[in-house]
């Protein structure tokens, strides 16, 4: 069991959450080529350590979250809202 | 008794002594120690080849490479011991009832060098081809099936869809009647389906791969590789520097970590998969139960151990700890089948890694490093394909091309788009 503290729920197992992984900057549909497409979709930097990536509270707040999780030891170390992560561009 | 040489492992001028019933009389008799089935060797300073992974892939490649291409200054390393990543921790179920033709040819041919692997090998490993049922519970379901039997057939593979009385005839023991949640609607049906002892297949293809003078170097783990002018020079390991002009990296769980040593970005996401065997029991299933509806799978092994496993855990993780979550959603899902196990114990639990690529199909050949190739992406699928790939990762090693049964399963296809999709037939987490 791994425990998410969610910013507006408290700490929740993660099970009440989907994730949804690396995430990256999305190319521009209109100008990227097929190449620079696939490559956004299918490669993942598949990191052994401390990522930043989405979760979304479906069973809880059902906000998108912005979460600094370690893949090792599953340790949490920050837990924001996406959209205020979006607001101050400090991804 | 006294071994027949000085190191105490059998072997003399480096032939290994053929294990046979008489032998195993012998030995019984004497109560003396079994020979090691493979050496220790010294660490060379060069090698033409340099294996990094010593499961069943790992060690096939450097079989096939001695006895097919009669490349034997291999070295095969792992930085922990043989066998102990997915080789040793995955369900053992052998199978080729998959949907792509790519796909179905390909494991097939696996399923055919299981069929002779022990006498290839000298070393029993206990293939019982007990048939394979995935259920199916829905019209979806029931769809694939169908379409994976007409692809299975067109490809030479024995697959049929049969009804809900014809499965209960195979598995007594499960619930068919309409009144479960999941009522089972019928069941892909594929005979030449079964299970191995996954760690006799490691050992056999080890002491075979070091009876032709392959060596086999455990808790060796490589640090990095060394890439000149676009090309693989050497690996550094934790025992020193080895000067090699082919690396295949042949490894699960770490897939996207040693190809980035080299440089080679992988479209790969390394998730955990959990299973678990319960307490031994008298022998009452002999066929394997497969159901994707309930993301599992159960086959009881001949110790009477009944082996279940799931789908892969709902986020990326190298971590190999097991979850409660696990073992809660495996014993409801187990129980909606064979509601008689109730009282049943789980005897453990454990995790293995799966490094899952976009296609569910893996990625085999070269890179665009030259001489840096991978055997990599064996998602939940990678021990069944063990001796093909092995097979076909040496003729690629030798000849320096990919042969073609795993032409389309080469790295420059997620940049091409053209993907294998086994997605419907390879997982049960869908």
């Amino acid at each position: 069991m791994m425990l998410l503290p969610c910013p507006w729920c408290g700490p929740r197992n993660a099970g009440e959450f989907k994730y949804a992984g690396e995430g990256g900057a999305r190319p521009d549909p209109a100008t990227t080529t097929p190449e620079e497409w696939r490559r956004y979709l299918y490669f993942h930097a598949n990191t052994r350590g401390w990522v930043t990536e989405s979760w979304y509270h479906g069973a809880g707040c059902r906000r998108w979250l912005v979460v600094e999780r370690h893949t090792l030891t599953h340790e949490v170390r920050g837990v924001r809202d996406a959209v205020q992560v979006a607001r101050e561009g400090t991804r | 008794m006294t071994s027949t040489n000085g190191n105490g492992n059998g072997h003399r001028n480096g032939r290994v002594r053929g294990y046979s019933a008489w032998s195993l009389l012998r030995h019984g008799l004497s109560r003396s120690e079994w020979p090691r089935a493979w050496h220790d060797r010294e660490l060379r300073p060069s090698y033409d080849a340099v294996i990094i992974g010593g499961g069943v892939h790992g060690l096939a490649t450097a079989y096939y490479l001695a006895k097919n291409h009669g490349m034997t200054n291999v070295a095969v390393l792992d930085r922990s011991y043989i066998g102990g990543g997915g080789s040793g921790r995955n369900t053992s179920i052998l199978r080729s009832n998959y949907l792509t033709p790519e796909g179905v040819r390909f494991y097939d041919r696996s399923v055919k060098l299981y069929e002779h692997l022990a006498a290839d090998l000298n070393f029993n490993v206990m293939f019982s081809q007990r048939g394979h049922l995935t259920l199916a519970h829905n019209d979806a379901s029931m769809r694939t099936m169908a379409w994976r039997t007409e692809v299975n057939k067109l490809q030479g593979v024995e697959s049929e869809v049969i009804g809900p009385d014809e499965v209960k005839e195979l598995v007594p023991y499960l619930d068919t009647s309409a009144e479960t949640r999941y009522p089972i609607l019928g069941a892909l049906y594929h005979p030449p389906g079964g299970v191995v002892r996954h760690d006799a297949v490691v050992w056999g293809y080890a002491r075979a791969a070091d009876a032709h003078g392959v060596h086999i170097h455990q808790k060796t783990e490589v640090t990095g590789i060394d890439v000149e002018r676009g090309r693989v020079t050497g690996v550094q390991t934790t025992r020193g520097r080895i000067a090699t002009p082919v690396v295949l990296n042949a490894t699960a769980g770490w897939s996207s970590l040693i190809s980035d040593m080299a440089g080679v970005a992988m479209p790969v996401q390394t998730f955990p998969l959990q299973a678990a065997v319960t307490e031994p029991v008298r022998p009452f299933l002999d066929t394997v139960v497969v159901s994707g509806t309930l993301h599992v799978y159960v086959s009881q092994s001949d110790r009477g151990e009944l082996v279940f496993g799931a789908s892969v855990d709902p986020f990326a993780s190298y971590s190999m700890r097991g979850s409660l979550e696990f073992t809660e959603g495996i014993a409801g899902h187990v129980l909606e089948l064979m509601p008689a196990l109730a009282k049943m114990r789980l005897l453990r639990q454990w995790a293995g890694l799966c490094d899952m690529t976009p296609d569910y199909s893996p990625i085999m050949g070269p890179t665009p490093v030259e001489g840096f190739y991978v055997d990599v992406g064996w998602g939940t699928y990678g021990f069944k394909a063990g001796p093909v790939s092995g097979e076909a990762m040496a003729a690629c090693l030798a000849e320096e091309k990919p042969p073609e049964i795993i032409s389309a399963f080469g790295l420059d296809r997620f940049l091409s788009g053209r993907l294998v999709g086994e997605k419907g037939a390879a997982a049960v987490g869908h």
